[in-house]
């Protein structure tokens, strides 16, 4: 894969940001700081990863994405309306009733999206399955997993730890979006996590670290991840829980919390989006 | 001597996935109780023991389905609809993706093993879920059908089976229909309205009731959802009394089924509920458990004659 145009993908990413608090905003519904959290991961995924076509939204060969932590919904409807699976327009329906985009993804709503999630601790084992049934049928596509750190809580998250190492689902790559914030407060407060890097190296891992909202960064750790073999890769992003939005940034009050008016002014002029 | 209901199954899934490269096989280190191992055995390169992790198990087989493969998916009746949950809700009910859960040992099929092994709630559990259909065949031959259908429908399913050998009910040849329950013995002053070991032992029942020259109609309910309501609420009408014979609690179960079904057709009739009466066993010997939770013939027998003395 040629190395990507990091400054128009940058571009994009500011204008996701913009686009999330604007619907968050307006529907007065949604997770915003799990979301901005997320840009730069699904952005550098869809835009120099992921093999799909919007016009073939059920393509067998394509690659899959299981955003596990669901509730980073807006962040990853927002990239494939611009990737062309929906019209970016779309993205005011968010929510509301009888709306295709639903508050966490389901494929039977959404073109785009590769499976239901919302439930955490649940998603990286179904993407493993994805990754075992493509490898039966011979297919090269890849499956890519994003968990929260806060889902990492999960037990069910580490016995598919155990089974990917097991069967070797070297067509796996598991993204910790590593934010250090969950619903109730800081990560290392609600349930200390340890070393996340040493648990899943234990768990017979491949682990890369990476800054998670550096797209040259995510891009070179996404690519080191295709050429390891017999064995999953995570990568472990470090990213800043309300990324881009000074006063949500590192707030666990920002998790789930809606907009309000003077809230939105101020996250709009930080995220350069003023008028 | 029948074979087991795990036999009959380990044997269909053999038979029926073999050759069809779509079928794959889950288990949680009980392979060899439930006999998935048979298929392990004869297909190791589409056979996935995950250790004793029934939640990762049922998530995983759904991501399977999710790219065209049919999964069916082992472990104790009772683990799978408890642990394996929130994955057959998410991905099963509400994606629709066609994984097949085969709960064995069902009842209190695993009877030494004692309550926290025994299963009376996963037909309610199952049948609460939207899309899922719930299957609990009867002897070994519609075990093998029911795995047969479970490849040949892409709907999520609940297979409801058994450790043990259940009476013998169908010929070999026999065959079956989706959401259409069988009358197995024709009758017109009640009927019994059974799944599973339950059929057997209504058969019994009904042949006991013979002797005093009362005629019982015994239909075999094995596929609890969708529900035949039709042929229930026919039952109900053509021979004036209704008995529902489950091993299984009998709130949420088969007996609710058919309790519905009565009551949006608007029909009422003495009817009564043999299964476990809202309580946890014990372990012993299967034979003392079935008399003393209320599902065997003696329990069919004394509920007929209830709801005959009502009628």
């Amino acid at each position: 894969m040629n190395a990507p145009d990091i400054e128009q993908l940058e571009r994009l990413c500011k204008q996701f940001r913009i686009d999330i608090i604007n619907t968050l905003h307006e529907r007065q519904t949604g997770h915003p700081g799990g979301s901005l959290s997320l840009v730069e991961i699904l952005t550098t995924l869809y835009y120099t990863q992921m093999n799909v076509d919007p016009g073939r939204p059920d393509m067998p060969e394509r690659d899959r994405l299981v955003l596990c932590k669901g509730h980073g919904a807006p962040a990853l409807y927002r990239v494939l309306a611009e990737k062309g699976f929906f019209p970016v327009a779309e993205m005011k329906t968010l929510r509301c009733f009888e709306s295709r985009l639903q508050g966490h993804p389901c494929p039977l709503h959404t073109p785009g999206i590769d499976a239901a999630t919302g439930p955490l601790g649940i998603g990286l084992s179904a993407a493993l399955g994805m990754a075992l049934g493509l490898r039966l049928d011979g297919s090269a596509a890849r499956v890519y997993a994003i968990l929260g750190d806060g889902e990492l809580n999960e037990g069910t998250v580490w016995e598919a730890c155990m089974s990917a190492a097991k069967f070797h689902a070297d067509n796996l790559c598991a993204v910790v979006d590593w934010n250090g914030v969950q619903l109730d407060g800081p990560a290392d407060k609600i349930m200390p996590m340890g070393d996340i890097h040493a648990k899943f190296t234990a768990f017979g891992w491949n682990c890369i670290e990476c800054p998670g909202h550096d797209i040259g960064a995510l891009f070179n750790a996404f690519e080191l991840a295709k050429k390891v073999k017999g064995v999953p890769t995570v990568i472990l992003a470090h990213t800043v829980k309300g990324k881009g939005v000074s006063f949500m940034e590192g707030q666990s009050a920002w998790h789930g919390k809606a907009i309000d008016d003077e809230s939105y002014e101020k996250a709009i002029a930080d995220l350069g989006g003023a008028d | 001597m029948p074979k087991s209901i795990r036999d009959a199954y380990g044997e269909a899934l053999l038979k029926y996935g073999r050759d069809d490269e779509r079928v794959v096989v889950l288990d949680a280190d009980l392979s060899g109780s439930t006999k998935s191992g048979i298929f392990g055995k004869a297909c190791p390169e589409r056979f996935f023991n995950v250790g004793i992790a029934e939640s990762n198990m049922t998530a995983m087989a759904a991501g399977m389905a999710s790219v065209g493969k049919i999964p069916f998916v082992n472990t104790f009746a009772v683990f799978l609809t408890s642990i394996g949950l929130i994955a057959a809700r998410e991905f099963g009910s509400y994606s629709k993706l066609p994984i097949k859960l085969a709960g064995a040992y069902s009842g209190m099929s695993d009877a030494f093993d004692g309550p926290s092994h025994h299963a009376l709630e996963d037909i309610a559990i199952m049948r609460s879920l939207p899309n899922f259909k719930v299957f609990v065949p009867c002897d070994e031959h519609q075990t093998e059908w029911v795995v047969k259908n479970a490849i040949d429908d892409p709907s999520p399913m609940y297979l409801r089976l058994s450790r043990d050998v259940f009476p013998a009910v169908y010929s070999p040849d026999a065959s079956f229909e989706e959401g259409k329950g069988n009358i197995v013995r024709g009758g017109s002053d009640a009927t019994v309205i059974a799944c599973g070991l339950m059929v057997g032992k209504a058969l019994e029942a009904a042949d006991r009731l013979a002797k005093d020259g009362l005629s019982v109609r015994v239909v075999d309910m094995f596929c609890i959802k969708p529900l035949d309501s039709e042929l229930v609420v026919r039952c109900a009408r053509e021979t004036g009394a209704i008995v529902t014979a489950e091993e299984h609690n009998i709130f949420g179960g088969l007996g609710s089924a058919v309790s519905e079904a009565l009551c949006r057709a608007g029909v009422q009739v003495p009817s009564a509920f043999a299964g476990v009466n809202d309580m946890h066993g014990e372990c012993g010997p299967y034979d003392k458990l079935q008399h003393k939770y209320g599902f065997d013939a003696d329990a069919v027998e004394a509920k007929l004659r209830e709801v005959l003395a009502r009628k």
